[in-house]
């Protein structure tokens, strides 16, 4: 483990900063210890084969540290290389960290998300890195880990990590996040531009956005992109695992199955927030923070 | 891709090989690089590993990365740069990056 030194003068929130910025700003100062840092040099061995570039960390940083006092660990993809994917490595430092979670019980797994999901260029690997990724995000929880996702980047959370952000405890999302399987992009090729215009901002971040998964409850927090914020946040989150078990599984999927009931007949987020009770849904996507968050949870189901 | 070293040096400030701790800046991306610095003993030289996934640039290279280590004449360090297409100008930023967080690691 190596101790890391970084300079973050001028940076207020996640939106813009690079993975290493981003744990050195959620967790308290210089209290991170990287687990298999660069100069271990453990990167992809796929991509030199394809005559691609490689990363020393293969796009994720892990390790252990402190917040708020508490012993976490804690993971961040690097939205610059390659979209932030998940390669084989990559994969395997993600599940390597949840399995030791799952013997250290830390007070929390903090993932610092940011990706499209699988790395195309090692795409079998990658597949089988999002289940094992899986495997023992469940293994930790089911020792009483918290785990929560952090959805606050630029290339949102998508593809098979989008599933593993919704199998942690809470997923946290600020207005710039995103939370989905299929990008935009993906639904329009595949399904035209009739089905979802992915140049449509408005309309991306209405169906895939920070607002509307938090509306309904896809994140169960959502906040300001500021470091205070969000520390705060996941503090209190500790000691407060969500039940992993049938019941709760069972009581979620009937939950679903009423959602899907109750907002069978909307084509659009904007009727959803007008059948949740909104008065006012077009206004939504242009309030500040504090203005949305009131709104948000005086209608917003909580399961 | 294409892969060089370059080696510089030695240089007559050699303190004592410690235990200094490694460090990198900059993310592998279109038009960046990044940037891991170590100390290794080199005879007192500096010396370049790069990896660059943009063919026929030699001499740029060598050209922006000597200029570097003839201003900096960092002793027994070993740069390793992976590279996604990055200009000189970039290359010279992150460079400089470097050897700024390199002089206050302990």
């Amino acid at each position: 483990m190596e101790r890391n030194t970084m300079r973050l003068e001028n940076i207020s929130g996640l939106y813009e900063s690079s993975a290493r910025e981003r744990i050195s700003l959620i967790l308290d100062t210089a209290s991170f210890q990287e687990i298999l840092p660069p100069s271990r040099r453990i990167s992809s061995p796929h991509l030199k084969t394809l005559g691609m570039p490689i990363a020393f960390d293969d796009g994720i940083v892990i390790g252990e540290g402190l917040l708020e006092g508490g012993k976490v660990f804690c993971a961040a993809q690097e939205p610059g290389f390659m979209g932030g994917s998940v390669g084989e490595v990559h994969g395997a430092k993600l599940t390597g960290l949840l399995e030791r979670a799952a013997i250290e019980k830390p007070a929390a797994v903090i993932l610092i998300l940011d990706t499209g999901g699988v790395r195309l260029h090692e795409a079998n690997a990658g597949l089988i890195a999002i289940s094992e990724i899986q495997r023992a995000l469940f293994k930790a929880r089911s020792m009483g880990v918290v785990v929560i996702a952090i959805s606050a980047g630029s290339n949102g959370i998508y593809g098979g990590i989008g599933i593993v952000a919704r199998c942690c405890d809470y997923v946290l999302i600020t207005e710039q996040g995103r939370l989905s399987v299929s990008g935009p992009e993906v639904i329009e090729s595949q399904k035209g531009v009739e089905e979802f215009d992915a140049r449509d901002k408005a309309l991306v971040w209405r169906t895939m956005g920070g607002k509307h998964r938090y509306l309904q409850n896809e994140a169960q927090a959502y906040t300001k992109d500021s470091i205070e914020n969000i520390r705060a946040t996941i503090a209190a989150y500790f000691g407060k695992p969500v039940p992993l078990s049938l019941e709760e599984l069972l009581r979620q999927h009937k939950s679903l199955g009423q959602r899907l009931e109750k907002f069978r007949d909307c084509t659009d987020a904007l009727d959803i927030w007008a059948k949740m009770g909104i008065q006012n849904p077009d206004q939504i996507p242009g309030l500040d923070d504090e203005s949305f968050i009131a709104i948000a949870n005086r209608v917003r189901d909580h399961d | 891709m294409e892969t060089f070293q370059f080696n510089f040096g030695p240089w007559s400030n050699q303190s004592k090989l410690g235990s200094k701790n490694p460090i990198i800046v900059g993310v592998v991306g279109s038009g960046n690089l990044e940037v891991l610095v170590e100390e290794v003993d080199l005879k007192g030289r500096t010396q370049f590993s790069l990896e660059t996934s943009i063919d026929g640039f030699e001499q740029t290279w060598q050209a922006v990365l000597s200029d570097f280590a003839e201003q900096k004449r960092f002793a027994n360090t070993l740069i390793t740069i992976n590279d996604g297409g990055a200009t000189p100008a970039v290359v010279q930023l992150r460079l400089a990056q470097a050897a700024q967080q390199w002089k206050e690691t302990p």
